[in-house]
């Protein structure tokens, strides 16, 4: 799948994904209001293939990306729209209206970890109003993108499970910074941001992990996926899916390339499907 | 190379017409860039926007004035620090034996590294550069001295200089009186998009470099989209073959920093 963040502002983009192989396609987050984000920089890679962002939830509001949407469905795989607010009602609020839009699926970013919103994925109560205000809102399947900002992401998981969330996607960025030591000054405008990349991969596989043990709807995993490697460590940690975002700086066909490779994976091992190595890392029962 | 900014020193300025001013920095990675390339340029607590590469020996920037970031870097001096990261985006492609080239405003700083080297190939190069008036006319002197006077003709909006016609009008005059097997632009993109429309009328492959807003400048965000392509890894030179199939936005449509669609002027 196409992580949310990465590209999937226009419609055309996320076709364009769509036909190169993802599975899925998840939007960048739409808010119930047009936002022009923060000024630049707001993406610059600190170490090599991580990068360091602070976008500000740029987003044509939820009314201009209906038609984003639309055009989106042309590829034939779902799609799946992240959606943030201020609070309950404003999520619930724009996952209703993709809805409508023909969204798939709704993923709550209530994590994004440089904006006000990251508040709400750091408490198990706010989560649980939000997923229980959406789920009042949609009938479509709800994902919610939770955030390693926490001291214990898996209760954070476990609740939202109990609210009625349909999937787990972990994890968002980790909050990090950048100084420049010429000017003496943060890099980003926003001076700190969500790190992502090679460096957040062990910390998101060690998420997925812990929660797995914890929830029993599925896990999507997202951080650090450059190569098929990458996506195996993250299934058998037991996610059932992958998002890619970074690993797209290569190009589209990251996506052909990652499916074909796990395929061989599978096939050299005597398996038949993914589902056959989910959480495998667990070991017997 | 890791895309973060680099810092770098100014080592020389110097100031091409009332709002268009050129900056030379020392910078290994930038010194290798390709014709029509472009630099992420910081300026520190201000901004970070997206510059073509005007010249590389050494490495230059030329800045007109529209905005927060342009004016900013209109009052740098030698001896200031600015942040680049890039080269960044795809180039022109030198190609074609009898070729024009057609610049308006503060375009004409992509094409010259272009000119350079379309002129060192030994090239039939036809050079339009366009301008509102006279003092705003860029790299007049450099360009004719490349391609020699009688190639190179001028034109203003007000008649203050050359012909009293626009960029694109005046070149697709000259598409329709020569032979040309390629032509190469940028400028406003509604200039652009006339031009593009008078080549492909005849069939001339086109190569028009594009701007857009830019976040990252490498891939990653998706802000520059133009239809499918992003203007920062698929362009900043799109090709004929792109131009129709971005058609419906070129020289009408762009996006915002919010990603919303708006018109443009």
């Amino acid at each position: 799948m196409l992580a949310s963040g990465i590209l999937g502002i226009s419609g055309s983009l996320l076709l364009r994904a769509a036909n190169e192989g993802a599975g899925a396609v998840v939007t960048k987050s739409i808010g119930p209001e047009p936002r022009e984000g923060y000024k630049n920089p707001c993406l610059v890679e600190v170490i090599e293939n991580s990068y360091l962002n602070a976008m500000g939830l740029p987003n044509p509001g939820v009314n201009s990306f209906a038609k984003e949407v639309r055009i989106a469905k042309e590829g034939g795989v779902p799609v799946v729209v992240s959606v943030f607010g201020a609070d309950p009602p404003q999520f619930a609020y724009v996952a209703s209206e993709m809805e409508k839009a023909g969204a798939d699926a709704v993923e709550l970013n209530v994590s994004c970890p440089h904006a006000e919103v990251a508040s709400i994925g750091q408490s198990c109560e706010l989560v649980r109003e939000t997923v229980r205000e959406v789920r009042k809102a949609v009938r479509i399947p709800i994902f919610v993108k939770l955030n390693p900002n926490v001291t214990d992401i898996v209760e954070i998981a476990k609740e939202a499970e109990r609210a009625g969330a349909d999937v787990i996607t972990a994890i968002n960025t980790v909050r990090a910074m950048m100084i420049d030591i010429n000017t003496c000054k943060p890099v980003l405008s926003n001076r700190i941001g969500g790190l992502s990349g090679e460096a957040l991969r062990p910390i998101a596989v060690r998420c997925v992990y812990e929660i797995y043990e914890h929830v029993k709807i599925p896990i999507v995993a997202a951080g650090g996926v450059f190569h098929w490697s990458h996506a195996v460590e993250h299934i058998l940690a037991g996610a059932k899916a992958v998002q890619i975002g970074s690993g797209l700086i290569s190009g589209y066909q990251v996506f052909r390339e990652i499916a074909a490779g796990i395929k061989k994976y599978l096939e050299e091992r005597g398996y038949r499907s993914v589902q056959e190595i989910v959480g495998i890392a667990h070991g017997e029962g | 190379m890791i895309r973060k900014p680099r810092i770098v020193r100014i080592v020389e300025t110097r100031r091409e017409t009332p709002t268009i001013k050129s900056l030379s920095f020392l910078d290994g990675e930038a010194a290798k860039a390709k014709p029509g390339q472009f630099l992420m340029v910081w300026i520190p607590e201000i901004d970070e926007i997206p510059m073509s590469i005007s010249g590389t020996h050494p490495p230059r920037i030329t800045v007109k004035k529209v905005g927060e970031a342009t004016e900013a870097l209109n009052r740098l001096e030698k001896g200031d620090r600015i942040g680049v990261k890039g080269p960044f985006g795809n180039g022109f492609t030198p190609t074609g034996q009898k070729v024009l080239v057609v610049g308006g405003g503060v375009g004409v700083a992509a094409l010259l590294p272009l000119v350079e080297l379309l002129a060192k190939k030994g090239k039939d190069v036809n050079v339009v550069i366009g301008a509102k008036t006279s003092e705003e006319l860029l790299f007049v002197k450099e360009i004719g001295k490349l391609v020699g006077e009688s190639n190179l003709i001028t034109c203003t909006d007000d008649g203050s200089s050359g012909f009293k016609k626009t960029a694109s009008d005046l070149a697709a005059e000259m598409i329709d009186e020569n032979q040309y097997d390629q032509v190469y632009t940028c400028g406003p993109e509604k200039m652009m998009c006339k031009l593009f429309e008078a080549a492909d009328k005849r069939n001339i492959p086109l190569q028009a470099s594009l701007e857009r807003y830019m976040k990252c400048g490498f891939g990653l965000c998706g802000s520059c989209c133009i239809g499918a392509l992003l203007v920062c890894k698929d362009g900043p030179v799109l090709d004929s073959h792109n131009l129709r199939e971005v058609f419906r936005e070129f020289g009408k449509l762009r996006r915002g920093p919010s990603g919303g669609l708006e018109k443009i002027e």
